[in-house]
């Protein structure tokens, strides 16, 4: 989902670094305050931000296109969390791409930023909060997942979209929909099914932290 | 247990896929090339400041990212569920 080095326009680039500084910012503030409430919270960040690195480095394929597509990982931190943490850990895994792997870029880094990390996580969170006392935790973080990563890749083809309107912004916004929307569908469930599984383990270990499944 | 077992063999059916035929290439190649067809005059105006000189280069530095990721995790949760199992230490 990664827009490319230089391919927004430099006010679109701009703007969605408008969009994603302040978030970033809330959630290494969060993340600081939640490590100095109770030091165990350090590790639970980290292990929602080792997702996030794992998961976003699979190219799985999509039988839907032909092609392939990574997960975001999201849907852990957003869980535990919340979109402002998120943020903030999705921006040292985007840098990590953006230097060593051309993956991504620095221009880009803030439309990445808020659709990986701040907008879809928020959709997803939204789910959470929605959800939370009617399904099982695991049902849950599935489907938080499959949310957060679908609605990343929905936020990606807008993004370029409103960059790239061609003659019509909607026939724009639904090529790359297409293109990012359709191949992320299997993508997205089989990051569901991770992080189900991941969620198990962090209730089990974290029971005072992952009271019905949020320290945010 | 047997819920993962499912999981597992859900995951491994995807990583199936590649064998039948498509070309399997990246979601975001296929958008610079929608890029191009809807503003052709379009140039990128920056450039990645250093990319990997190779794919196989790129393939070591993907896996490097992954290996961060599942060490951390693994380290983490393995660490707590032994402290959980001997709970005198």
């Amino acid at each position: 989902m990664h827009i490319m080095e230089g391919f927004l326009p430099p006010v679109w680039a701009g703007l969605w670094f408008l969009v994603a500084l302040p978030a970033i910012a809330y959630g290494a503030l969060k993340s600081k305050r939640l490590i100095e409430d109770n030091p165990r919270n350090r590790a639970l960040l980290a292990v929602a931000g080792g997702f996030i690195f794992v998961l976003s480095s699979l190219k799985i394929p999509s039988p839907v296109t032909g092609s392939t597509s990574h997960p975001t990982g999201t849907g852990i931190s957003t869980m535990l969390f919340g979109p402002a943490v998120t943020a903030f850990l999705s921006t040292i895994v985007l840098l990590y791409q953006a230097l060593l792997l051309a993956h991504g870029g620095i221009t880009t880094l803030g439309a990445n930023t808020a659709s990986m990390g701040f907008i879809g996580p928020l959709a997803g969170w939204a789910v959470y909060r929605a959800l939370r006392d009617r399904i099982s935790l695991k049902a849950n973080a599935f489907i938080v997942a499959v949310v957060a990563d679908w609605f990343t890749y929905v936020i990606t083809s807008i993004q370029l979209a409103l960059g790239f309107p061609g003659e019509n912004l909607v026939s724009s916004a639904l090529t790359f929909m297409g293109i990012f929307a359709l191949t992320q569908i299997p993508v997205a469930v089989v990051e569901g099914i991770f992080a189900a599984l991941l969620i198990g383990y962090i209730a089990n270990l974290w029971e005072d932290r992952v009271s019905q499944g949020v320290t945010a | 247990m047997k819920k993962t077992t499912v999981a597992f063999i859900l995951i491994s059916v995807l990583f199936i896929f590649p064998a039948i035929g498509e070309d399997w290439s990246g979601a975001d190649q296929k958008a610079e090339e929608a890029i191009k067809q809807i503003s052709p005059e379009y140039e990128p105006w920056f450039s990645p400041i250093w990319e990997p000189p190779s794919g196989e280069i790129e393939s070591l530095l993907f896996s490097l990212q992954s290996a961060i990721g599942a060490f951390v995790v693994g380290y983490i949760v393995g660490k707590n569920r032994a402290s959980k199992d001997v709970p005198n230490s």
